[in-house]
């Protein structure tokens, strides 16, 4: 088995702590992602699946159990260093796309690599480039409310790619789009997986889409209730 | 120091921030104009005090420093001992020889003038005001008068007590429609309280505008008839007696000293006995000093006025910073879930606030530059804003941008991610 690039053991997440609705939604979970995995996360809404990838997104902390990513240890890390690790180890993807307006999907896919202050130059080449791998170079110089819904997805996929994360987290990535749209994008996925060995952690509410994946974690009221691989990699 | 990789963050904020206020012109400039305002206000203040400046203190400056007016004043200002001035209280020839012989050297001259009274002179249909006054020499050199055309008034004509006037350019404009050759030596008669006076015309002076008289028409300047202060002497009551006269300080003398000294001698010497009256001496100088702080206080309260309005601008610049920060939530839970720190974040919107109070500052400053030229060419007088007033402003401005940006800037630093991102 290749290396381990994500590790997260016995996570436990609590709200409102020390009052009386104190209520614990995650309840111990642990899981491995090794590099160049796409592994799917399923839950229905209130399973706790927006917590588990706020904490594994670095979004929040755990309120106990260990994290470690491509070999940081995360669970003790400030608010700056989470930042800065989020910034280099983590590709997001959203549901809604959250590309920022206004600004042109070029500049949109620099962004990271702003806040990581890579020089202007670097940053122009290589958002090209990726803009190039998802297909959207010729329209890099449009603005997102230029854009439809698959070609901001894209962009925004792109813009997860351009600091070499150790993961992308795609939240929903599909969940906006019509059936045509999604399908286009999960194939993007596919082909980042298959072809740039690309680790995706995607987390859905929709078993036909974790089907896709190689692995499909089951989440369920904060436990996690199974692990299996997914039918297109079964047969 | 801020590093090449530092550096290139604020240029791409600052680019980043210039199109997102081009994408909203209009809310961009509403939230600019407090600023504007404000710091055009300044500007246009500074420009036009300036010039106000400049023109009272010609004029004055005109008059000389070197000048100490003496004039007779109540002891007290206890009005049961109040009483009308009588001529044994007035000054006279013999007290003015007396202090002149005292002094010596030390006073170059008195200056001695008689008001005669105000007049209108009718030609046809053209009318010009006039003020008549007899002078008499040193009196005549301290206004400094131009002579355009003829003689003025010479010591001869003094002591001959010539019944001869000098008259303004603007007189000769309005009765003879400027033909100064027809005006000379012709007779000016002006009717004061009943009685005519006349005059013979021996020299045209050039008016000068003192600045005191903007505002009014060309039409209604009342320019001045100066004649020999010997024959105004003779034309008036009481024309050997003085309630002021004006002494010219000589060379190398201390003006605010010599106006104590002679107030003093004068004091001590006429007015011991007088139960009512003393003279009381002021020098231009003091009087210099005065107009200047006073003119500096009125200006303050301009600037202090100015100030006002940039801060409700300032305070209009945060309160639409807040309100873009709200609307950008989601865009600040991206950025920070893209990997800004707090830090970044802080930055952006500092840096916006920034801009727009150093865009606004700038079009304020040339709004208020255009105000001060239209205002102070009204006004006769040439007036310009110090270039460190107008750096000021900048510096002002960009650092009210600070000042104003930091708590809406601080606010979405902190904001939390996770909510942010689930902002709708």
């Amino acid at each position: 088995m290749s290396q381990i690039i994500m590790h997260a053991g016995n996570i436990r997440k609590s709200f409102n702590i020390g009052t009386e609705n104190e209520l614990e939604v995650l309840h111990g979970i642990d899981i491995q992602v090794h590099k160049g995995e796409f592994v799917s996360i399923v839950g229905t809404s209130g399973s706790g699946k927006s917590t588990f990838m706020n904490i594994l997104g670095l979004l929040d902390r755990p309120t106990s159990g260990s994290y470690e990513l491509n070999g940081i240890d995360v669970s003790k890390a400030r608010d700056d260093e989470l930042s800065h690790i989020r910034n280099r180890e983590i590709g997001f993807v959203f549901q809604t796309y959250n590309l920022i307006p206004r600004t042109d999907a070029l500049r949109n896919v620099e962004l990271p690599m702003l806040y990581a202050r890579i020089p202007e130059k670097e940053r122009r080449e290589r958002a090209e480039m990726l803009l190039e791998l998802v297909g959207m170079k010729e329209r890099m110089n449009h603005t997102p409310d230029e854009l439809s819904g698959g070609q901001k997805q894209r962009v925004a996929i792109a813009r997860a790619l351009v600091n070499h994360p150790s993961l992308i987290l795609a939240d929903e990535p599909t969940g906006a789009l019509d059936s045509n749209t999604g399908r286009i994008v999960m194939d993007l996925f596919h082909k980042l997986h298959e072809e740039n060995g690309i680790t995706i952690v995607l987390i859905t509410h929709s078993q036909e889409l974790a089907e896709e994946t190689e692995r499909v974690v089951t989440l369920k009221d904060g436990v996690i209730l199974g692990e299996r691989k997914g039918q297109r990699y079964a047969g | 120091m801020v590093n090449g990789k530092d550096r290139d963050m604020l240029v791409e904020n600052i680019k980043l921030c210039i199109t997102g206020l081009m994408a909203n012109k209009i809310r961009t400039f509403l939230t600019m104009l407090g600023i504007i305002i404000g710091i055009a206000a300044m500007i246009a203040i500074m420009t036009v005090s300036d010039a106000m400046n400049k023109s009272v203190m010609d004029s004055m400056g005109s008059m000389g420093a070197d000048k100490i007016d003496v004039f007779l004043s109540q002891k007290t200002y206890d009005d049961s001992i109040s009483r009308e001035i009588k001529n044994k209280d007035r000054f006279n020839d013999d007290m003015l020889g007396e202090v002149q012989e005292h002094f010596g050297d030390r006073i170059a001259g008195v200056a001695l003038s008689k008001d005669i009274g105000s007049s209108t002179i009718e030609q046809g249909k053209v009318h010009a005001n006039v003020s008549l006054k007899g002078l008499n020499q040193t009196a005549l050199a301290s206004e400094n008068l131009t002579m355009l055309s003829g003689r003025s008034i010479s010591s001869q004509d003094e002591n001959a007590v010539s019944k001869v006037a000098i008259v303004s350019d603007k007189y000769v404009d309005k009765i003879f429609d400027g033909d100064v050759r027809e005006a000379l030596g012709k007779e000016i008669e002006l009717p004061i309280e009943n009685k005519y006076y006349t005059y013979t015309i021996i020299g045209v002076y050039q008016y000068v505008d003192s600045g005191i008289t903007a505002g009014f028409s060309f039409d209604d300047i009342e320019t001045n008839v100066y004649i020999p202060f010997s024959v105004a002497q003779l034309q008036v009551e009481n024309g050997d007696y003085y309630e002021e006269f004006s002494v010219k300080a000589g060379k190398g003398e201390d003006p605010e000293a010599l106006c104590t000294e002679l107030q003093d001698y004068i004091n001590t010497t006429y007015y011991q006995d007088n139960d009512t009256y003393e003279s009381y001496a002021y020098s231009m100088k003091e009087s210099l000093k005065q107009m200047n702080s006073m003119l500096s206080t009125q200006r303050n309260a301009f600037l202090a006025i100015g100030a006002i309005a940039l801060l409700v601008g300032g305070i209009g610049v945060m309160n639409i910073m807040i309100v873009s920060i709200t609307e950008r939530t989601r865009e600040i839970g991206t950025r920070k879930a893209l990997g800004a720190t707090n830090n970044d974040i802080r930055l952006q919107f500092i840096i916006e606030a920034m801009v727009i109070c150093f865009l606004g500052g700038i079009i304020g400053i040339i709004t208020g530059l255009l105000f001060g030229m239209i205002a102070t060419r009204m006004m006769g007088y040439s007036g310009t804003a110090s270039i460190g007033g107008i750096l000021g402003c900048v510096v002002f401005s960009m650092a009210f941008g600070l000042f104003f940006g930091y708590y809406p800037a601080n606010k979405a630093a902190r904001m939390n991610p996770i909510e942010a991102l689930r902002y709708e």
